[in-house]
This record gives C-alpha cells, sequence and structure tokens, in this order.
C-alpha cells in the first residue's frame, strides 16, 4: 500500500480525516491542535506524517485532505514533500489536496524561493496557501479554513463537493504564473 | 594617589552594574564595612562613584589594588572577554614537580620583565587550584596600557591555561613562553577553541561536561514520556512514530541527556584541489588550492546542532564533523585532501 488513494476505504460516519505532512514536527503539532480546538459539527481526526510513504502497519481511516507543508526557510522541507508527493494518487489532486508555505513573512531566512512552490502548487492543479504558521493568529485563521476545506472533501457539506471547491478557488490561481 | 590611578579605579567602578557594586566592593576588601556603610548607595551612580574614588584615595590605593578589582570585575563578567586555550606539555619522562604556586608566580612574573620593563602583573588565587593573572603590556617607552589587559586562567593541577583575546598579538609568544617556563611545562600549543563561556571551555576541555545529570539518567526519560502521552489529544496520530523514537535515540546517543556545554560558534575551512574528469579543463591546470569557510553562529551551538533532527531541519545521525565538537575540543577546523 505504498500509494495513497482517495477512494480505496469506506468514510467513517460523519468522521473527517486531514493528513499533514511535512518535516517540522512543532509546526504541524500545533496546527493540529487549532484546528481540534474549532467548533465543528463532524468528528475531526489529524494524522501527522513526516514524509510519505505511511507505514503499512498503521490502521487507519480514509484520508479526506492531504496538505503538504513547506517551510519556505528549509531547502529540506521542499525536497521532502517533492518526494512524498510521488506516493499519491493523481486523483487526490482532484481538491483533496493542497499545498501550505510557511515563513514567507521572514524573507531574509528564505532559501526557498516563493515562485517553487507557486509553480509546484500549479503542477499539481492544486491551491496553494501562504501563512506564517509561527504566528499565532495567522496559525488560528489558517486552521479555521482548513477545517472548512476538511468538511467539504469529507462530503459533509451538502451542495459542495471537493472538485467544486477546487474550481471555486481556482480562478483565482491561474491568474498567479502570469503574474510573475 | 596617582591622577591616572584614580582615574581607572573610577572607571573600573563606574562599569560595575549598581546589583553587583556591593557583592564586589565586598569581595575586593580594599575598603572596610564601616567605611562602606557610611556611603549612600542610594544615590545617583556618578555620585555614588566620587563617594567611593575619595575613600580610596584617602586609603592610598595603589595601582595594585587598582588591579585587583580589574580581574574581581572581570571574573563575575567573565563573558565580555573571548577565551583562548593553550595545552602545555611536559618532555616524557619529565619528573612531575611539586608544584608551588608562590614560586609560580614570582617565576612568570621575573621572565616577564625581564624582557618588557614596562608591564603591570596581578595574582588572584580562584578555586580548584587555579590563579587569575592579569598582565597590562606596554613597551620599552610607553607605560603599560592598564585599559586593555590580557587575563589568564591557570589551572595549576592541569596542562590548561585560558586567556581572553588579545589585540597585541605580538606580545603572544613572550607570554606563552612565561607561561610555559614558570610552570615547568616543555611545550605550549593553542588549541583550535575558543569562546565566551570559560566555564564552558573548562567543561570542554577537563571532559566534566558529560557527568552532569548522572542520577536523574533513570528517572527523566521516562517523566518525559508521560507528559507526552498526556498532552497529546486522542485525535491527533502521528504517522511515523517509529521513525520519530528513532531520531530522538540516535540524538541522545549523540549528544547525551545532559545540558551542552555553551559555544557561539563554529568555523570550517576547507582547502582543495579541483578534481574534474575532463583533462585541460580551465580549473584542472589550476595549482591553488580552492579554499571555502562555512562558519555556524548560535547563541548556544551545541544546543542548537542537538535540537536539528528531532525538530525536523535535519536528518539523523547529524554528520561527525559537528558531532564531534566537545569530544575532540575543538571549534575551528581545517579540512584538507587526505
Amino acid at each position: 500500500m505504498s500509494v495513497l488513494r482517495p477512494l480505496d476505504k469506506q468514510p467513517g460516519l460523519n468522521t473527517a480525516t486531514i493528513l499533514l505532512v511535512g518535516t517540522e514536527d512543532a509546526l504541524l503539532q500545533q496546527l493540529a491542535d487549532s484546528m481540534l480546538k474549532e467548533d465543528c459539527a463532524s468528528e475531526l481526526r489529524v494524522h501527522l506524517a513526516r514524509s510519505l510513504p505511511l507505514p503499512s502497519s498503521v490502521d487507519r481511516p480514509r484520508i479526506d485532505l492531504i496538505v503538504f507543508v513547506v517551510n519556505l526557510h528549509s531547502k529540506y522541507s521542499l525536497r521532502n514533500v517533492e518526494e512524498s508527493l510521488r506516493h499519491v494518487d493523481a486523483t487526490f489532486f482532484l481538491g483533496k489536496a493542497a499545498f501550505l508555505a510557511t515563513g514567507a513573512g521572514r524573507e531574509s531566512h528564505c532559501s526557498v524561493h516563493r515562485n517553487t512552490v507557486v509553480k509546484l502548487a500549479h503542477t499539481y492543479r492544486s491551491p496553494l496557501f501562504f501563512c506564517d504558521l509561527e504566528m499565532e493568529g495567522f496559525q488560528a485563521t489558517m486552521a479555521q479554513r482548513l477545517v472548512r476545506m476538511l468538511q467539504i472533501c469529507a462530503g459533509h457539506v451538502p451542495g459542495v463537493s471537493a472538485l467544486n471547491l477546487l474550481s471555486l478557488l481556482r480562478s483565482s490561481e491561474t491568474l498567479a504564473p502570469e503574474d510573475l | 594617589m596617582d591622577e591616572t590611578v584614580a582615574e581607572f579605579i573610577k572607571r573600573t567602578i563606574l562599569k560595575i552594574p549598581m546589583t553587583e557594586m556591593m557583592t564586589i566592593l565586598k569581595a575586593w576588601d580594599f575598603l572596610p564595612e564601616n567605611q562602606l556603610q557610611t556611603v549612600n548607595f542610594r544615590q545617583r551612580k556618578e555620585s555614588l562613584v566620587q563617594d567611593l574614588v575619595l575613600l580610596c584615595e584617602n586609603k592610598r590605593a595603589s595601582l595594585r589594588d587598582a588591579a585587583l578589582l580589574d580581574i574581581i570585575y572581570t571574573q563575575f563578567h567573565r563573558h565580555q572577554k573571548v577565551w583562548d586555550v593553550f595545552q602545555m606539555s611536559k618532555e616524557p619522562g619529565e619528573d612531575v614537580d611539586l608544584f608551588d604556586m608562590e614560586q609560580f608566580k614570582s617565576s612568570f612574573e621575573k621572565i616577564l620583565r625581564r624582557a618588557l620593563k614596562n608591564v603591570t602583573v596581578s595574582f588572584r588565587d580562584a578555586e580548584e587550584n587555579a590563579v587569575w593573572i592579569r598582565i597590562a603590556w606596554g613597551t620599552q617607552y610607553r607605560k603599560p596600557n592598564q585599559y586593555k589587559p590580557v587575563f589568564v586562567v591557570y589551572y595549576s593541577q592541569t596542562p590548561y591555561a585560558f586567556t581572553s583575546f588579545c589585540h597585541l598579538k605580538s606580545n603572544t609568544p613572550l607570554l606563552s613562553q612565561a607561561l610555559t617556563v614558570a610552570s615547568n611545562h616543555h611545550k605550549i600549543v593553542k588549541m583550535d577553541l575558543r569562546s565566551r563561556y570559560l566555564d564552558s571551555l573548562k567543561a570542554i576541555v577537563f571532559k566534566q561536561y558529560n557527568q552532569k545529570f548522572e542520577t536523574h539518567n533513570s528517572t527523566m526519560p521516562l517523566q518525559e514520556n508521560l507528559e507526552l502521552d498526556m498532552h497529546m489529544d486522542s485525535r491527533i496520530i502521528h504517522e511515523n512514530r517509529i521513525e520519530k523514537e528513532r531520531v530522538q535515540r540516535v540524538t541522545q546517543e549523540t549528544f547525551g541527556d545532559y545540558p551542552q556545554p555553551r559555544l557561539e560558534f563554529a568555523q570550517y575551512k576547507l582547502e582543495t584541489k579541483f578534481k574534474s574528469d575532463f583533462h585541460g579543463g580551465i580549473l584542472a591546470e589550476r595549482k591553488e588550492p580552492l579554499r571555502c569557510l562555512i562558519k555556524f553562529s548560535s547563541p548556544h551551538l551545541l544546543e542548537a546542532l542537538k535540537s536539528l533532527a528531532p525538530a525536523g531541519i535535519a536528518d539523523a545521525p547529524l554528520s561527525p564533523l559537528l558531532t564531534c565538537i566537545p569530544n575532540k575540543g575543538m571549534n575551528y577546523f581545517k579540512i584538507r585532501d587526505k
């Protein structure tokens, strides 16, 4: 089971599971805590992984949304995400995957250029969020967004599917590469 | 009292923060307790210093007393200086003489004075058989500059001496010679180790840094694991738990459970010849080696290195070039082609 597929398991009753993939454990942990603080009708579960593939020995529920976290201060984290992307089935990128870039606020510490992640997200046709996870206010807002996105991707919001959401988000995304 | 001495005392006392004033003056023990009690310590610093200098004048403070005050101030503020480490050695087969502190001091001072007439040397004994030496350098024609002294801390039961960074590099050979001869050693070598934190340098050089938390070893890891479980929400699952535990284990094996000695930087100089498969390239003919300098800086370098792998910023195990720093007692490295 080295490739993650979105629909290979039965969904749990009222359960929504998000997988955060990134090297910086402390940031992922804080984001997970913020997400779980949100008031949400669905039962949330957060899985944290350093990289993919996931160890097959663990029994896990169906994953509704994958967020790849890249720290712009670290080329190591970008490389880690790039390698993890190979272990994700293409159907995830129909609205069930997203990229999150952190650390853009401190320009002098950035060793990964903004454009690199923009191009990466564009290649995978997935939304890209910039958020400084170290700032509590921004992190809380991001957590709220992710919870809403997760509910939609798990199918808990009637009338909106993951693919709908993707095309709604896409209209602002396609402008970005041309502007560069 | 000489005007220069008065000025020197005044400037030294001015450096002392108000919170430490009483402690340092008591350690100096030049102005007696009853005199200190007549001074108003609540007034503004400038006026307080004037009162204290007046008391010193009345007691006819000498340059020697002033130098002693400078040593005490530096002992309280050792982090303000950058310390180098020297290692001495005896000839193999030489007898181990009994160390005589007084003989060392007089011998040391004699050697310096023989070479340089204008020099001020002062001593203060410290714990662990150590002695703090203060040297103010002059030249053939100029009196010693009291405001740029060099400090040497010599641990008499060991071959190690720590010296504060000296701008006048020309006097270092003389200083080294005086140290070596006075302490009955044969050779002296400057180690590639430098830091502001004298206690950390001591810990590295005397190999004392890994003895600190020995009694707590069995209880601490258990406590840490319990804390982890209590804080974690059951809705958060760590997929790579096994990998995380491996990283923790490797980090603990490399760095241990104890607090690391404190260094501010590590510097690596690389010199290598250009190697290429293509013959006749522009760089292939080059005789001069290529040079590269990498410097790592941090308020606490070793703790920062220790937290790299657990924080997910680097792979574990770290490069041995980084982890060998306390073991080898070096933070300046020269890497050359074999």
